[in-house]
């Protein structure tokens, strides 16, 4: 008892250390959303007089000016970007031209597909990748080993959004539908039913591995590269001559210490997930938050634009410190330093 | 005995890597097919049968099978003719083949004017046929473009948005990871955590985010080297993390200090001690970086948030075969794809094999 309370106190420190840099990562963050916001010519009220140009209606310079004033857009920039950020922080990310809702209306609709999609991907690349990983370094050289390569390779090669593409066009072929989205029409927007589930779940299969095959590659080759190293080590020898049962011997020591890189590349695969959701969403219709901020980045509509940004970055830095605490538990040596 | 040793093991440092290079079968092929596309890059206004932008009335043409027999007679290679034929009841067009005119395809033949590497002044093109018949190998696009011709020309592009991007990576990471080795510390510190900061940015997200902010008026070069400083911008951190990494590790060699002892400058321990040690594995990581900038510049471009009309990439280029009509009816107008694939497959095949090469301790 009082041992496991001596461990606890280096893995407490790691964590809150880890906590900090998260916080300042995400200001950081938020500098960038923020020049996202900025970068194109013209301001917030810019592109509002446009649209209301382009309905017919027009605006004075008077009202102009006094809207300007009214939203703070003749302070300067630090004003500006602590106003922003600090409204953003309370949950208000401002109003989108585009679809003329609240942007935290518009993202919480999609957030949970996004989470969905990224996570069931994430589930999915680590158990298709880590036992072909496994495979592919026991039987270094051999036919299984070279195909998993091919794959690999090929999956890195294949721009995401080309997959989307032709798995589209083959659904289109074989099954004469198309594909895309997550729902059937007669299923969106309507209460959950036995029905519903079973057509998304028709619908994930593509979408996922999508999503999932650009990292896939990585971590196959992570895995193998790793356990190959671990299997040349003394102490897989000393164990085999101590006569340990392969099978047992490969799970219980060099895997494990495999599984150390991949857990820690967790944070980095999730900011890989979150490009691969944006191409599939893109192309395939989903209805997650990437192709919402493509949407917005055409129309100019900054203020979703950068809550987007915004929101995938700190679902990453989340990703990132939570890789580092698992890390931290898996691997005494990273909470002893 | 010593000289046996040595006989095996001697040579330079570059020549025991490219003794070791030679046996990477897929590697040595994929230099091969780099070359072959640096090369088309390099020629492409010669290769290309026609200008990119030569517009003609055969919209969507299939591409032209060549044919070595007419009406049953052996003849050297030729192409038929094409027509455009309308449905009497649907009124659809549709381009077929006119195997009443035969056009033999000439090599060397004149055409349209290009300026080859922004001085000679040329017309000739590697093949063609003459003038009145068309050669349309790989089809035409929507406004009866020749799809072989831009393929070819896009290549250009293309392929060298990774070097352009790869210098620029090359740079920043070099300075930045070389100074947060250097100077440990504080620097070491803030420099960890601003690439920390840089890899929670999604790629893709953070590409379009910026490649949205380009001007629209901007002319062509502009935004080909915006794009690829934006690329640039987020493959730095992998390059100076080896070049920190590597620096901390040699700077306590026993070497460097004997250097130091011996009362060599800094200069002269970075130049001749410290840069051999690691320019091989530079090169690896920059080799393995440019293909990822070519898939990023496509993807960026496919979506209409990169390069743009008239400059024609493979991404711009694919941009044509957005949505499923035009992917089962226009097949041809995919082809771009495979160029990407086997592009970056070829780099990424480089890479290993160099990087199975740059390392001393593997045999």
């Amino acid at each position: 008892m009082a041992r496991s309370g001596a461990a606890a106190v280096p893995l407490l420190r790691y964590v809150a250390k880890r906590l900090l840099w998260a916080a300042v990562v995400l200001v950081l963050v938020s500098f960038f959303a923020f020049l996202v916001i900025q970068l194109p010519p013209g301001d917030f009220l810019d592109s509002y007089v446009e649209t209301l140009r382009r309905s017919g209606m027009s605006v004075d310079s008077a009202t102009l000016v006094a809207l300007r004033h009214a939203y703070g857009l003749d302070r300067p920039m630090v004003v500006q970007y602590w106003s922003w950020f600090s409204r953003f922080l309370q949950g208000d990310m401002g109003v989108s031209l585009l679809y003329v809702k609240k942007v935290n209306v518009l993202i919480m609709e999609r957030l949970p597909w996004t989470l969905l999609v990224t996570t069931s991907s994430m589930v999915l690349m680590y158990v298709i990748s880590i036992p072909i990983g496994i495979y592919a370094a026991r039987r270094q050289y051999s036919l299984g080993d070279f195909a998993a390569s091919l794959v690999a390779f090929t999956g890195m090669a294949t721009p995401g959004f080309l997959l989307a593409l032709v798995l589209m066009w083959l659904g289109y072929l074989i099954f004469g539908v198309s594909i895309g989205g997550l729902q059937s029409p007669q299923f969106i927007d309507q209460p959950w039913s036995w029905a519903a589930v079973k057509d998304l779940l028709w619908h994930l299969p593509v979408p996922l591995f999508v999503v999932a095959i650009a990292g896939m590659a990585n971590l196959i080759r992570t895995m193998r590269g790793t356990l190959l190293d671990e299997l040349g080590k003394q102490y897989v020898t000393v164990a085999r001559a101590k006569g340990l049962e392969e099978g047992v011997l490969i799970r219980r020591y060099p895997v494990r210490a495999a599984l150390n890189p991949i857990i820690s590349s967790g944070g980095w695969l999730l900011a890989e997930l979150f490009s691969g959701e944006t191409v599939a969403g893109i192309v395939l219709g989903l209805p997650t938050l990437g192709p919402l901020m493509y949407r917005a980045l055409l129309a100019e509509d900054m203020y979703l634009a950068a809550s987007c940004v915004m929101i995938m970055s700190i679902l990453t830095v989340i990703g990132f410190l939570v890789s580092d605490i698992v890390l931290a538990f898996t691997d005494p040596r990273i909470r002893l330093s | 005995m010593i000289d046996t040793v040595t006989s095996r093991h001697s040579g330079s440092q570059w020549q025991l890597m490219w003794a070791k290079f030679r046996h990477h079968k897929l590697a040595l092929a994929s230099l091969g097919v780099l070359g072959v596309f640096y090369s088309i890059a390099l020629l492409a206004p010669f290769l290309a049968p026609y200008d990119s932008w030569r517009a003609s009335r055969f919209a969507f043409a299939p591409p032209n099978r060549i044919h070595m027999f007419h009406q049953g007679h052996l003849m050297r290679p030729f192409v038929y003719g094409i027509k455009m034929t309308s449905d009497a009841r649907t009124f659809d067009r549709s381009i077929t083949p006119d195997t009443s005119e035969v056009w033999p395809v000439r090599f060397f033949v004149r055409g349209d004017p290009y300026v080859w590497l922004w001085m000679v002044h040329s017309n000739l093109h590697l093949f063609g046929v003459d003038s009145g018949g068309q050669i349309n190998l790989l089809g035409t696009d929507i406004l009866g473009r020749d799809c072989l011709s831009r393929d070819i020309v896009s290549t250009q592009i293309s392929v060298t948005v990774g070097m352009v991007g790869v210098f620029i990576t090359f740079v920043l990471g070099c300075l930045i990871g070389g100074a947060s080795g250097y100077y440990g510390g504080v620097v070491d510190n803030a420099v960890q955590r601003f690439m920390e900061f840089v890899t929670c940015l999604p790629t893709i997200p953070m590409w379009m985010a910026l490649g949205a902010a380009i001007p629209a008026q901007w002319s062509n070069l502009k935004v080909y080297f915006t794009i690829t400083v934006i690329l640039a911008l987020r493959s730095w951190t992998g390059l100076s993390r080896q070049v920190r990494s590597k620096l901390l590790q040699l700077r306590e060699e026993d070497y460097v200090i004997a250097a130091k002892v011996a009362g060599a400058s800094d200069w002269r321990i970075i130049l001749t001690h410290l840069l051999p040690g690691f320019a091989s594995y530079l090169i690896v990581s920059l080799t393995l970086e440019i293909p990822r900038m070519i898939l990023g510049e496509t993807t960026l471009s496919f979506f209409g948030l990169g390069l743009r009309p008239p400059t024609v990439s493979w991404g711009v280029l694919l941009q044509d075969a957005q949505n499923l009509a035009a992917i089962s009816v226009y097949p041809w107008l995919m082809f771009p794809a495979i160029l990407v694939v086997v592009c970056v497959l070829a780099f990424n095949f480089l890479g290993d094999g160099l990087r199975d090469a740059a390392d001393p301790y593997k045999e």
